[in-house]
């Protein structure tokens, strides 16, 4: 058993794929029409047979009021690891993404968290190397 | 509406830590502080007791709350805590404060 794929939920896949892709610089890996969704997963450039991240659809009843309640309360349900968190800040500022935390040192790790657009807060998580 | 008086909201040491963080950084989320109390005070309470401390707080008008985007943001407010200056004034006369450290009981629960 493998774990090779992981699930975001968005309000609008196409916005997503957007967002994910141009913004975050992730690559497209499959786009497969499925009715009125698709099923759509992309996959990070540095890691192109790594984990897929499938751009869920949000269209069950249920995935409104859990998502609100977590984006409320600023959790990130979903958490990206990236070398510098402070450049990766700085870039996607520069591309106009909304922060809800800068970076932000937690001892172990330097954590800041942004919205993508699709209604869900993702956070980037750096690990500091250990003494 | 729920009121507190200043010396009880800061007569616990959690929510002092919770005041010390927002004065760090102002416009934190429940998670952020969550975060920051575990990794930095070693505060493992749940969210929801935090969140508790936060109404306790707020009730005692130490804190602000403000939506951004749809999240809940929280601010520190130190208005109320000029009360504590004008009840007991800081005297100026070097004499009376010499030398003696005070800080040192500052992190201890006070009551609860």
């Amino acid at each position: 058993m493998r774990i090779n794929w992981t699930s975001v939920c968005v309000d609008d896949q196409e916005k997503a794929l957007r967002f994910y892709t141009e913004t975050l610089g992730f690559r497209l890996k499959h786009n497969i029409p499925l009715g009125e969704h698709a099923w759509i997963t992309v996959v990070s450039a540095e890691a192109p047979e790594g984990t897929e991240l499938v751009l869920e659809p949000a269209g069950h009843p249920a995935v409104v009021p859990f998502r609100k309640a977590l984006v409320e309360d600023g959790i990130p349900y979903t958490a990206f690891a990236v070398d510098d968190v402070a450049a990766e800040h700085e870039r996607l500022v520069a591309e106009g993404v909304r922060f809800v935390q800068p970076p932000t040192d937690l001892g172990t790790v330097i954590t800041a968290v942004f919205d993508d657009t699709c209604g869900n807060l993702i956070q980037i998580m750096e690990e500091k190397a250990q003494p | 509406m729920l009121h507190v008086d200043i010396y009880r909201a800061i007569a616990d040491r959690t929510r002092r830590a919770i005041l010390d963080e927002l004065v760090d950084r102002s416009g934190q989320s429940l998670f952020e502080l969550c975060a920051r109390l575990i990794m930095k005070h070693g505060i493992t309470s749940s969210r929801q007791a935090i969140s508790q401390h936060l109404d306790v707080l707020e009730a005692a008008g130490l804190i602000r709350t403000r939506r951004e985007g749809r999240s809940k943001l929280h601010w520190f407010e130190g208005a109320p805590l000029k009360a504590i200056g004008e009840r007991w004034p800081i005297s100026t006369d070097e004499h009376t404060s010499q030398g003696e450290d005070t800080s040192h009981s500052t992190d201890e629960d006070i009551e609860e």
